[in-house]
Protein backbone atom coordinates (compact mmCIF):
# COMPACT_ATOMS: atom_id res chain seq x y z
CA UNK A 1 0.00 0.00 0.00
CA UNK A 2 2.95 2.29 -0.19
CA UNK A 3 3.57 4.96 -2.69
CA UNK A 4 5.32 8.27 -2.96
CA UNK A 5 2.11 10.09 -3.74
CA UNK A 6 0.65 9.28 -0.32
CA UNK A 7 3.79 10.40 1.48
CA UNK A 8 3.70 13.73 -0.40
CA UNK A 9 0.07 14.24 0.56
CA UNK A 10 0.92 13.56 4.20
CA UNK A 11 3.90 15.93 4.13
CA UNK A 12 1.85 18.75 2.61
CA UNK A 13 -0.94 18.15 5.11
CA UNK A 14 1.56 18.20 7.97
CA UNK A 15 3.12 21.47 6.77
CA UNK A 16 -0.27 23.13 6.40
CA UNK A 17 -1.37 21.95 9.83
CA UNK A 18 1.87 23.18 11.36
CA UNK A 19 1.24 26.76 10.24
CA UNK A 20 -2.52 26.67 10.84
CA UNK A 21 -2.45 27.78 14.53
CA UNK A 22 -0.37 30.83 13.58
CA UNK A 23 -2.73 32.03 10.87
CA UNK A 24 -6.09 30.35 11.51
CA UNK A 25 -8.96 31.25 13.81
CA UNK A 26 -9.55 29.51 17.09
CA UNK A 27 -12.51 27.75 15.50
CA UNK A 28 -10.47 26.34 12.62
CA UNK A 29 -7.71 25.15 14.96
CA UNK A 30 -10.21 23.34 17.18
CA UNK A 31 -11.81 21.78 14.13
CA UNK A 32 -8.39 20.64 12.93
CA UNK A 33 -7.72 19.12 16.37
CA UNK A 34 -10.90 17.11 16.08
CA UNK A 35 -9.99 15.96 12.55
CA UNK A 36 -6.56 14.82 13.72
CA UNK A 37 -8.07 12.73 16.52
CA UNK A 38 -10.65 11.09 14.28
CA UNK A 39 -8.13 10.71 11.46
CA UNK A 40 -5.90 8.65 13.73
CA UNK A 41 -8.91 6.67 14.97
CA UNK A 42 -10.05 5.84 11.42
CA UNK A 43 -6.51 4.89 10.36
CA UNK A 44 -6.24 2.52 13.33
CA UNK A 45 -9.50 0.83 12.31
CA UNK A 46 -8.18 0.45 8.79
CA UNK A 47 -5.50 -1.98 10.01
CA UNK A 48 -8.45 -4.31 10.53
CA UNK A 49 -10.75 -3.29 7.68
CA UNK A 50 -8.32 -2.44 4.90
CA UNK A 51 -5.26 -4.55 5.64
CA UNK A 52 -6.61 -7.61 7.42
CA UNK A 53 -10.04 -7.59 5.78
CA UNK A 54 -12.02 -7.85 9.02
CA UNK A 55 -14.80 -5.29 9.49
CA UNK A 56 -14.99 -4.43 13.18
CA UNK A 57 -18.29 -2.89 14.24
CA UNK A 58 -17.02 -2.21 17.73
CA UNK A 59 -13.90 -0.14 17.31
CA UNK A 60 -15.32 2.71 19.37
CA UNK A 61 -14.92 0.50 22.45
CA UNK A 62 -11.15 1.01 22.40
CA UNK A 63 -11.51 4.72 21.69
CA UNK A 64 -13.67 4.95 24.82
CA UNK A 65 -11.48 2.73 27.00
CA UNK A 66 -8.43 4.86 26.15
CA UNK A 67 -10.36 8.04 26.88
CA UNK A 68 -11.96 6.95 30.15
CA UNK A 69 -8.72 5.44 31.43
CA UNK A 70 -6.77 8.60 30.66
CA UNK A 71 -9.45 10.76 32.31
CA UNK A 72 -9.49 8.52 35.39
CA UNK A 73 -5.71 8.30 35.79
CA UNK A 74 -5.22 12.02 35.25
CA UNK A 75 -8.14 13.33 37.29
CA UNK A 76 -9.19 10.77 39.91
CA UNK A 77 -5.74 9.34 40.59
CA UNK A 78 -3.86 12.55 39.86
CA UNK A 79 -1.13 10.89 37.80
CA UNK A 80 1.09 13.05 35.58
CA UNK A 81 -0.05 13.46 31.97
CA UNK A 82 2.53 11.24 30.28
CA UNK A 83 2.05 8.44 32.81
CA UNK A 84 -1.72 8.69 32.46
CA UNK A 85 -1.59 8.52 28.70
CA UNK A 86 0.86 5.62 28.56
CA UNK A 87 -1.11 3.79 31.25
CA UNK A 88 -4.35 4.33 29.36
CA UNK A 89 -2.84 3.08 26.10
CA UNK A 90 -1.40 -0.01 27.81
CA UNK A 91 -4.78 -0.71 29.37
CA UNK A 92 -6.44 -0.38 25.96
CA UNK A 93 -3.89 -2.77 24.47
CA UNK A 94 -4.71 -5.27 27.21
CA UNK A 95 -8.45 -4.84 26.65
CA UNK A 96 -8.05 -5.39 22.91
CA UNK A 97 -5.99 -8.50 23.60
CA UNK A 98 -8.76 -9.96 25.77
CA UNK A 99 -11.63 -8.93 23.48
CA UNK A 100 -9.64 -9.84 20.38
CA UNK A 101 -8.89 -13.30 21.78
CA UNK A 102 -12.57 -14.14 21.37
CA UNK A 103 -13.37 -12.09 18.26
CA UNK A 104 -10.61 -13.36 15.97
CA UNK A 105 -11.98 -16.88 16.30
CA UNK A 106 -14.82 -15.82 14.06
CA UNK A 107 -14.90 -14.62 10.48
CA UNK A 108 -16.86 -12.12 8.44
CA UNK A 109 -20.30 -11.19 9.78
CA UNK A 110 -19.81 -13.27 12.94
CA UNK A 111 -16.61 -11.38 13.69
CA UNK A 112 -18.41 -8.08 13.12
CA UNK A 113 -21.31 -9.06 15.39
CA UNK A 114 -19.03 -10.15 18.20
CA UNK A 115 -17.03 -6.91 18.08
CA UNK A 116 -20.35 -5.07 18.19
CA UNK A 117 -21.46 -7.08 21.22
CA UNK A 118 -18.23 -6.39 23.10
CA UNK A 119 -18.43 -2.68 22.36
CA UNK A 120 -21.96 -2.56 23.74
CA UNK A 121 -20.62 -4.29 26.84
CA UNK A 122 -18.03 -1.54 27.19
CA UNK A 123 -20.78 1.03 26.67
CA UNK A 124 -22.87 -0.59 29.41
CA UNK A 125 -19.93 -0.52 31.80
CA UNK A 126 -19.33 3.17 31.02
CA UNK A 127 -23.00 3.84 31.71
CA UNK A 128 -23.32 1.87 34.94
CA UNK A 129 -19.93 2.03 36.68
CA UNK A 130 -20.70 5.42 38.16
CA UNK A 131 -17.88 5.77 40.71
CA UNK A 132 -15.27 5.47 37.96
CA UNK A 133 -16.93 6.68 34.77
CA UNK A 134 -19.50 9.13 36.06
CA UNK A 135 -22.24 7.04 34.51
CA UNK A 136 -24.93 8.72 32.47
CA UNK A 137 -23.63 12.22 33.23
CA UNK A 138 -20.24 11.33 31.88
CA UNK A 139 -16.78 11.92 33.29
CA UNK A 140 -16.70 15.69 33.50
CA UNK A 141 -13.84 18.01 34.30
CA UNK A 142 -10.76 16.12 33.16
CA UNK A 143 -7.74 17.69 34.83
CA UNK A 144 -5.90 18.85 31.75
CA UNK A 145 -2.46 20.24 32.70
CA UNK A 146 -2.03 24.00 32.53
CA UNK A 147 0.35 23.96 29.57
CA UNK A 148 -2.21 22.13 27.41
CA UNK A 149 -5.21 24.12 28.50
CA UNK A 150 -5.30 26.56 25.60
CA UNK A 151 -6.36 25.56 22.11
CA UNK A 152 -3.04 26.59 20.59
CA UNK A 153 -0.69 24.35 22.59
CA UNK A 154 -3.20 21.53 22.68
CA UNK A 155 -3.37 21.54 18.90
CA UNK A 156 0.41 21.30 18.59
CA UNK A 157 0.46 18.53 21.18
CA UNK A 158 -2.22 16.62 19.28
CA UNK A 159 -0.42 17.18 15.99
CA UNK A 160 2.75 15.71 17.51
CA UNK A 161 1.08 12.63 18.98
CA UNK A 162 -0.99 11.95 15.85
CA UNK A 163 1.98 12.44 13.52
CA UNK A 164 4.15 10.00 15.43
CA UNK A 165 1.27 7.49 15.60
CA UNK A 166 0.60 7.83 11.87
CA UNK A 167 4.27 7.27 11.04
CA UNK A 168 4.33 4.12 13.17
CA UNK A 169 1.10 2.88 11.57
CA UNK A 170 2.49 3.53 8.10
CA UNK A 171 5.67 1.61 8.94
CA UNK A 172 3.55 -1.29 10.21
CA UNK A 173 1.36 -1.14 7.11
CA UNK A 174 4.34 -1.38 4.78
CA UNK A 175 6.18 -3.96 6.87
CA UNK A 176 6.48 -7.67 6.29
CA UNK A 177 3.79 -8.05 8.96
CA UNK A 178 1.52 -5.70 6.99
CA UNK A 179 2.06 -7.79 3.87
CA UNK A 180 0.92 -10.88 5.69
CA UNK A 181 -2.20 -9.05 6.95
CA UNK A 182 -3.00 -8.30 3.30
CA UNK A 183 -2.30 -11.90 2.33
CA UNK A 184 -4.84 -13.02 4.95
CA UNK A 185 -7.37 -10.54 3.55
CA UNK A 186 -6.82 -11.84 0.03
CA UNK A 187 -6.87 -15.56 0.74
CA UNK A 188 -6.95 -17.01 4.22
CA UNK A 189 -6.49 -20.62 3.15
CA UNK A 190 -3.45 -19.86 1.02
CA UNK A 191 -2.00 -17.72 3.82
CA UNK A 192 -2.24 -20.61 6.26
CA UNK A 193 -0.61 -22.91 3.71
CA UNK A 194 2.30 -20.49 3.49
CA UNK A 195 2.89 -21.29 7.14
CA UNK A 196 1.00 -18.42 8.76
CA UNK A 197 -0.91 -18.95 11.98
CA UNK A 198 -3.86 -16.91 10.73
CA UNK A 199 -5.63 -16.62 14.06
CA UNK A 200 -2.54 -15.34 15.81
CA UNK A 201 -1.90 -12.75 13.08
CA UNK A 202 -5.50 -11.61 13.30
CA UNK A 203 -5.10 -11.14 17.04
CA UNK A 204 -1.91 -9.11 16.55
CA UNK A 205 -3.71 -6.85 14.06
CA UNK A 206 -6.62 -6.50 16.46
CA UNK A 207 -4.33 -5.40 19.30
CA UNK A 208 -2.46 -2.92 17.08
CA UNK A 209 -5.74 -1.40 15.90
CA UNK A 210 -7.16 -1.25 19.44
CA UNK A 211 -4.00 0.28 20.88
CA UNK A 212 -3.91 3.15 18.39
CA UNK A 213 -7.63 3.75 18.91
CA UNK A 214 -6.73 4.03 22.59
CA UNK A 215 -4.19 6.76 21.79
CA UNK A 216 -6.89 8.64 19.89
CA UNK A 217 -9.16 8.15 22.91
CA UNK A 218 -6.70 9.75 25.33
CA UNK A 219 -6.52 12.79 23.04
CA UNK A 220 -10.32 12.96 22.92
CA UNK A 221 -10.58 12.99 26.71
CA UNK A 222 -8.12 15.88 26.88
CA UNK A 223 -9.76 17.75 24.01
CA UNK A 224 -13.33 17.49 25.29
CA UNK A 225 -12.18 17.56 28.93
CA UNK A 226 -14.71 14.85 29.55
CA UNK A 227 -15.81 11.39 28.45
CA UNK A 228 -19.35 10.22 27.75
CA UNK A 229 -20.84 6.74 27.31
CA UNK A 230 -21.93 7.55 23.72
CA UNK A 231 -18.26 7.35 22.74
CA UNK A 232 -18.53 3.57 23.03
CA UNK A 233 -21.99 3.32 21.48
CA UNK A 234 -22.40 1.26 18.31
CA UNK A 235 -23.30 4.32 16.24
CA UNK A 236 -19.86 5.74 17.03
CA UNK A 237 -18.27 2.55 15.67
CA UNK A 238 -20.38 2.94 12.55
CA UNK A 239 -19.22 6.52 12.26
CA UNK A 240 -15.56 5.43 12.19
CA UNK A 241 -16.35 2.70 9.68
CA UNK A 242 -18.02 5.28 7.42
CA UNK A 243 -14.87 7.43 7.58
CA UNK A 244 -12.82 4.45 6.42
CA UNK A 245 -15.18 3.62 3.55
CA UNK A 246 -15.60 7.25 2.52
CA UNK A 247 -11.86 7.88 2.30
CA UNK A 248 -10.86 4.54 0.80
CA UNK A 249 -9.75 1.51 2.75
CA UNK A 250 -7.13 0.27 0.29
CA UNK A 251 -4.80 3.21 0.76
CA UNK A 252 -2.98 4.16 3.92
CA UNK A 253 -4.16 7.79 3.90
CA UNK A 254 -7.70 6.98 2.75
CA UNK A 255 -9.28 6.76 6.22
CA UNK A 256 -7.62 10.02 7.28
CA UNK A 257 -9.09 11.73 4.22
CA UNK A 258 -12.44 10.16 5.07
CA UNK A 259 -12.30 11.43 8.64
CA UNK A 260 -11.47 14.94 7.42
CA UNK A 261 -14.20 14.91 4.78
CA UNK A 262 -16.91 13.57 7.07
CA UNK A 263 -16.06 15.96 9.89
CA UNK A 264 -16.02 18.97 7.55
CA UNK A 265 -19.26 17.84 5.87
CA UNK A 266 -21.03 17.51 9.19
CA UNK A 267 -19.89 20.91 10.35
CA UNK A 268 -20.60 22.76 7.10
CA UNK A 269 -23.97 21.25 6.36
CA UNK A 270 -24.83 21.46 10.03
CA UNK A 271 -24.60 25.25 9.78
CA UNK A 272 -27.45 25.37 7.29
CA UNK A 273 -29.85 22.71 8.43
CA UNK A 274 -30.54 20.55 11.43
CA UNK A 275 -31.24 17.69 9.03
CA UNK A 276 -27.57 17.55 8.00
CA UNK A 277 -27.50 13.77 8.47
CA UNK A 278 -29.83 13.37 5.49
CA UNK A 279 -27.42 15.24 3.23
CA UNK A 280 -24.40 13.41 4.58
CA UNK A 281 -26.26 10.17 3.93
CA UNK A 282 -26.98 11.10 0.33
CA UNK A 283 -23.35 12.07 -0.26
CA UNK A 284 -22.25 8.73 1.22
CA UNK A 285 -24.54 6.77 -1.06
CA UNK A 286 -23.15 8.64 -4.07
CA UNK A 287 -19.55 8.03 -3.01
CA UNK A 288 -20.09 4.33 -2.36
CA UNK A 289 -21.81 3.85 -5.72
CA UNK A 290 -19.60 6.12 -7.83
CA UNK A 291 -16.25 5.61 -6.11
CA UNK A 292 -16.04 2.28 -4.34
CA UNK A 293 -12.39 2.97 -3.52
CA UNK A 294 -13.44 6.18 -1.74
CA UNK A 295 -12.08 9.70 -2.01
CA UNK A 296 -8.53 8.43 -2.30
CA UNK A 297 -9.46 6.17 -5.20
CA UNK A 298 -11.12 9.12 -6.91
CA UNK A 299 -8.13 11.42 -6.39
CA UNK A 300 -5.78 8.70 -7.52
CA UNK A 301 -7.57 8.02 -10.78
CA UNK A 302 -7.64 11.74 -11.57
CA UNK A 303 -3.93 12.27 -10.85
CA UNK A 304 -3.08 9.12 -12.76
CA UNK A 305 -4.94 10.41 -15.79
CA UNK A 306 -3.15 13.74 -15.53
CA UNK A 307 0.31 12.47 -14.75
CA UNK A 308 0.21 9.05 -16.37
CA UNK A 309 2.21 7.60 -13.49
CA UNK A 310 2.41 3.98 -12.62
CA UNK A 311 0.23 2.93 -9.75
CA UNK A 312 1.96 0.81 -7.17
CA UNK A 313 -0.44 0.78 -4.29
CA UNK A 314 -3.05 -1.62 -2.87
CA UNK B 1 13.75 -43.60 4.67
CA UNK B 2 9.99 -43.10 4.96
CA UNK B 3 8.92 -39.55 4.24
CA UNK B 4 5.20 -39.87 4.79
CA UNK B 5 3.14 -42.58 6.38
CA UNK B 6 -0.64 -42.59 6.54
CA UNK B 7 -2.02 -45.29 8.82
CA UNK B 8 -5.58 -46.47 8.87
CA UNK B 9 -7.03 -43.03 8.08
CA UNK B 10 -10.81 -42.71 7.91
CA UNK B 11 -12.80 -39.57 7.19
CA UNK B 12 -16.59 -39.52 7.26
CA UNK B 13 -18.73 -36.61 6.03
CA UNK B 14 -22.24 -36.92 7.43
CA UNK B 15 -22.45 -40.68 7.02
CA UNK B 16 -20.50 -40.78 3.77
CA UNK B 17 -17.13 -42.42 4.15
CA UNK B 18 -14.87 -40.34 1.90
CA UNK B 19 -11.64 -42.01 2.99
CA UNK B 20 -11.78 -45.51 4.42
CA UNK B 21 -8.94 -47.10 6.42
CA UNK B 22 -6.29 -45.81 4.09
CA UNK B 23 -2.70 -46.88 4.49
CA UNK B 24 -0.11 -45.14 2.40
CA UNK B 25 3.67 -44.93 2.54
CA UNK B 26 5.80 -42.53 0.55
CA UNK B 27 9.57 -43.00 0.63
CA UNK B 28 12.04 -40.12 0.53
CA UNK B 29 12.75 -39.02 -3.03
CA UNK B 30 9.83 -40.95 -4.42
CA UNK B 31 7.30 -39.61 -6.91
CA UNK B 32 4.04 -41.14 -5.83
CA UNK B 33 0.75 -40.77 -7.69
CA UNK B 34 -2.75 -41.30 -6.38
CA UNK B 35 -5.23 -42.11 -9.09
CA UNK B 36 -8.89 -42.84 -8.95
CA UNK B 37 -12.16 -41.79 -10.52
CA UNK B 38 -13.95 -38.61 -9.51
CA UNK B 39 -15.26 -38.87 -5.98
CA UNK B 40 -12.77 -41.56 -5.02
CA UNK B 41 -11.54 -39.45 -2.11
CA UNK B 42 -8.26 -38.17 -3.52
CA UNK B 43 -8.72 -34.57 -2.43
CA UNK B 44 -10.08 -35.62 0.97
CA UNK B 45 -6.98 -37.73 1.50
CA UNK B 46 -4.84 -34.71 0.58
CA UNK B 47 -6.76 -32.52 2.99
CA UNK B 48 -6.19 -35.05 5.76
CA UNK B 49 -2.47 -35.25 5.02
CA UNK B 50 -2.03 -31.46 4.88
CA UNK B 51 -4.01 -30.75 8.06
CA UNK B 52 -6.96 -28.97 6.46
CA UNK B 53 -9.33 -31.55 7.95
CA UNK B 54 -8.69 -34.02 10.72
CA UNK B 55 -9.57 -37.68 10.25
CA UNK B 56 -11.97 -39.64 12.47
CA UNK B 57 -9.38 -42.33 13.02
CA UNK B 58 -5.84 -43.06 12.00
CA UNK B 59 -2.67 -41.03 11.92
CA UNK B 60 -0.33 -39.23 9.60
CA UNK B 61 3.41 -39.43 10.27
CA UNK B 62 5.81 -37.13 8.47
CA UNK B 63 9.57 -37.75 8.77
CA UNK B 64 8.98 -39.67 11.98
CA UNK B 65 6.72 -37.01 13.48
CA UNK B 66 3.01 -37.53 14.17
CA UNK B 67 0.93 -34.73 12.65
CA UNK B 68 -2.29 -35.40 14.55
CA UNK B 69 -4.24 -32.23 15.42
CA UNK B 70 -1.71 -30.06 13.63
CA UNK B 71 -2.98 -27.01 11.77
CA UNK B 72 -1.96 -26.37 8.14
CA UNK B 73 0.58 -23.72 9.15
CA UNK B 74 2.31 -26.16 11.51
CA UNK B 75 2.46 -28.75 8.77
CA UNK B 76 4.00 -26.28 6.32
CA UNK B 77 6.57 -25.40 8.95
CA UNK B 78 7.71 -29.02 9.32
CA UNK B 79 8.38 -29.23 5.58
CA UNK B 80 5.27 -30.01 3.57
CA UNK B 81 3.73 -27.68 0.96
CA UNK B 82 0.73 -28.16 -1.28
CA UNK B 83 -1.22 -26.89 -4.22
CA UNK B 84 -4.96 -27.15 -4.72
CA UNK B 85 -7.07 -28.67 -7.45
CA UNK B 86 -8.63 -25.27 -8.05
CA UNK B 87 -5.96 -22.59 -8.19
CA UNK B 88 -5.36 -21.05 -4.79
CA UNK B 89 -3.21 -17.93 -5.01
CA UNK B 90 -3.55 -14.20 -4.21
CA UNK B 91 -5.30 -13.19 -7.44
CA UNK B 92 -5.34 -9.42 -6.85
CA UNK B 93 -1.63 -9.19 -6.07
CA UNK B 94 1.12 -9.26 -8.66
CA UNK B 95 2.87 -12.46 -9.62
CA UNK B 96 6.00 -11.29 -7.82
CA UNK B 97 4.10 -10.29 -4.68
CA UNK B 98 2.64 -13.78 -4.53
CA UNK B 99 6.04 -15.41 -4.21
CA UNK B 100 7.45 -12.54 -2.13
CA UNK B 101 4.91 -12.97 0.66
CA UNK B 102 5.51 -16.72 0.61
CA UNK B 103 9.26 -16.14 0.97
CA UNK B 104 8.91 -13.68 3.81
CA UNK B 105 6.64 -16.02 5.72
CA UNK B 106 9.19 -18.79 5.20
CA UNK B 107 11.83 -16.42 6.65
CA UNK B 108 9.47 -15.94 9.66
CA UNK B 109 9.31 -12.19 8.98
CA UNK B 110 5.56 -12.01 9.48
CA UNK B 111 6.04 -11.20 13.15
CA UNK B 112 8.17 -8.17 12.28
CA UNK B 113 6.11 -4.96 12.14
CA UNK B 114 9.07 -2.70 11.27
CA UNK B 115 10.98 -4.44 8.46
CA UNK B 116 9.87 -2.70 5.26
CA UNK B 117 8.72 -5.26 2.74
CA UNK B 118 8.87 -3.52 -0.63
CA UNK B 119 12.43 -4.38 -1.63
CA UNK B 120 12.78 -7.74 0.08
CA UNK B 121 13.47 -11.02 -1.71
CA UNK B 122 13.78 -9.50 -5.21
CA UNK B 123 16.45 -11.98 -6.28
CA UNK B 124 14.99 -15.04 -4.56
CA UNK B 125 11.52 -14.25 -5.86
CA UNK B 126 12.71 -13.84 -9.44
CA UNK B 127 14.66 -17.09 -9.17
CA UNK B 128 11.52 -18.91 -8.11
CA UNK B 129 9.55 -17.36 -10.94
CA UNK B 130 12.29 -18.31 -13.39
CA UNK B 131 12.00 -21.89 -12.16
CA UNK B 132 8.38 -22.00 -13.35
CA UNK B 133 9.01 -19.79 -16.42
CA UNK B 134 7.07 -16.83 -15.06
CA UNK B 135 9.88 -14.29 -14.74
CA UNK B 136 8.47 -12.19 -17.59
CA UNK B 137 5.09 -11.95 -15.88
CA UNK B 138 6.39 -10.70 -12.52
CA UNK B 139 4.48 -7.41 -12.53
CA UNK B 140 1.17 -8.71 -13.82
CA UNK B 141 -1.82 -9.25 -11.60
CA UNK B 142 -1.81 -12.95 -10.76
CA UNK B 143 -5.52 -13.29 -11.46
CA UNK B 144 -4.98 -12.05 -15.03
CA UNK B 145 -2.69 -14.93 -15.97
CA UNK B 146 -3.96 -17.81 -18.07
CA UNK B 147 -5.21 -20.67 -15.90
CA UNK B 148 -2.28 -22.95 -16.61
CA UNK B 149 0.16 -20.21 -15.66
CA UNK B 150 -1.72 -19.56 -12.42
CA UNK B 151 -1.12 -23.20 -11.56
CA UNK B 152 2.58 -22.69 -12.24
CA UNK B 153 2.54 -19.66 -9.96
CA UNK B 154 0.91 -21.72 -7.24
CA UNK B 155 3.71 -24.23 -7.65
CA UNK B 156 6.28 -21.44 -7.19
CA UNK B 157 4.41 -20.22 -4.09
CA UNK B 158 4.47 -23.73 -2.65
CA UNK B 159 8.18 -24.07 -3.42
CA UNK B 160 8.94 -20.82 -1.57
CA UNK B 161 8.43 -22.72 1.69
CA UNK B 162 11.35 -24.93 0.65
CA UNK B 163 9.40 -28.12 1.34
CA UNK B 164 10.76 -31.65 1.59
CA UNK B 165 7.45 -33.09 0.48
CA UNK B 166 5.34 -31.46 -2.20
CA UNK B 167 1.63 -32.29 -2.47
CA UNK B 168 0.05 -31.42 -5.79
CA UNK B 169 -3.67 -31.95 -6.14
CA UNK B 170 -4.42 -32.51 -9.84
CA UNK B 171 -1.59 -30.27 -11.09
CA UNK B 172 -2.85 -30.45 -14.68
CA UNK B 173 -6.60 -30.15 -14.08
CA UNK B 174 -8.17 -27.82 -16.63
CA UNK B 175 -5.14 -27.80 -18.92
CA UNK B 176 -4.97 -28.60 -22.61
CA UNK B 177 -2.95 -31.63 -23.76
CA UNK B 178 0.07 -29.52 -24.72
CA UNK B 179 -0.11 -27.51 -21.49
CA UNK B 180 -0.33 -30.75 -19.54
CA UNK B 181 2.78 -32.13 -21.21
CA UNK B 182 4.79 -28.96 -20.60
CA UNK B 183 3.56 -28.74 -17.05
CA UNK B 184 4.45 -32.33 -16.22
CA UNK B 185 7.91 -31.94 -17.73
CA UNK B 186 8.37 -28.83 -15.60
CA UNK B 187 7.21 -30.52 -12.39
CA UNK B 188 9.42 -33.52 -13.06
CA UNK B 189 12.36 -31.24 -13.69
CA UNK B 190 11.83 -29.25 -10.48
CA UNK B 191 11.39 -32.38 -8.40
CA UNK B 192 14.72 -33.68 -9.65
CA UNK B 193 16.55 -30.36 -9.33
CA UNK B 194 15.35 -29.75 -5.80
CA UNK B 195 15.49 -33.36 -4.72
CA UNK B 196 11.84 -33.32 -3.64
CA UNK B 197 9.49 -36.05 -2.64
CA UNK B 198 6.28 -35.66 -4.62
CA UNK B 199 2.80 -36.93 -3.86
CA UNK B 200 0.23 -35.97 -6.47
CA UNK B 201 -3.23 -36.86 -7.66
CA UNK B 202 -3.99 -37.05 -11.32
CA UNK B 203 -6.74 -38.09 -13.67
CA UNK B 204 -4.63 -38.28 -16.84
CA UNK B 205 -3.26 -41.85 -16.95
CA UNK B 206 -0.47 -41.12 -19.43
CA UNK B 207 0.93 -38.46 -17.15
CA UNK B 208 0.89 -40.78 -14.19
CA UNK B 209 2.64 -43.69 -15.86
CA UNK B 210 5.22 -41.32 -17.30
CA UNK B 211 6.57 -39.77 -14.11
CA UNK B 212 5.39 -41.77 -11.09
CA UNK B 213 7.76 -44.17 -9.32
CA UNK B 214 4.82 -45.72 -7.53
CA UNK B 215 1.07 -45.47 -7.90
CA UNK B 216 -1.79 -45.99 -5.46
CA UNK B 217 -5.30 -46.52 -6.76
CA UNK B 218 -8.12 -45.08 -4.69
CA UNK B 219 -11.66 -46.36 -5.19
CA UNK B 220 -14.66 -45.49 -3.01
CA UNK B 221 -12.25 -44.14 -0.42
CA UNK B 222 -10.16 -47.30 -0.23
CA UNK B 223 -6.73 -48.03 -1.63
CA UNK B 224 -7.19 -51.10 -3.81
CA UNK B 225 -3.69 -51.35 -5.23
CA UNK B 226 -0.23 -49.86 -4.70
CA UNK B 227 2.89 -50.55 -6.69
CA UNK B 228 5.17 -49.59 -9.54
CA UNK B 229 3.35 -48.48 -12.72
CA UNK B 230 3.56 -51.89 -14.42
CA UNK B 231 2.14 -53.71 -11.43
CA UNK B 232 -0.77 -51.33 -11.24
CA UNK B 233 -1.37 -51.44 -14.97
CA UNK B 234 -1.61 -55.23 -14.87
CA UNK B 235 -3.62 -55.48 -11.67
CA UNK B 236 -6.87 -57.28 -12.53
CA UNK B 237 -9.03 -55.33 -10.09
CA UNK B 238 -7.67 -51.98 -11.26
CA UNK B 239 -8.29 -52.97 -14.87
CA UNK B 240 -11.84 -53.93 -14.08
CA UNK B 241 -12.95 -50.86 -12.15
CA UNK B 242 -10.78 -48.09 -13.43
CA UNK B 243 -8.80 -48.80 -16.53
CA UNK B 244 -11.66 -50.88 -17.89
CA UNK B 245 -11.81 -49.45 -21.32
CA UNK B 246 -8.08 -49.58 -22.07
Amino acid sequence: MTNRFQIYVLLVAFALLLILPFIGSRYSVELATQILIFGLLATSLNILVGYLGAASFGHAAFFAIGGYACAYFLTTLGWPLVVSMIGAVLLTALASLVIGFFCVRLNEIYFSMLTLAFSMLVWAVALKWKPVTGGDDGFVGVAVPEYLSNYFTFFLFTLGVVTISMIVLMIIGNSTMGRVFIAIRENQTRASFLGVNVRRMRLIAFVIAGTFAGIAGTLLALYVRGMYPETAFWSQSGHILIMVLLGGMHAFIGPFLGASALTLLEVTIGQYTEYWQVFVGVILVIVVLAAPEGIFGLVRSVTKRLGGQKDDDA
Amino acid sequence: MTMLEVENATKIFGGFTAVNKVNLTVAEGETHAIIGPNGAGKTTLFNVVSGLISPETGSVTFRGKKLNKMMPHDIVNVGMARSFQRVNIFPRKTVFENVQVALLVHARLHFNPFRQAAKLFRREGMELLALVNLEDEADRRAGDLAYGRQKQLELAVALAANPKLLLLDEPTAGMSISETKASIALINDIVEKRNLTLLFTEHDMNVVFEIADRISVLHHGEIIATGIPDEVRNNEEVKRIYLGKE
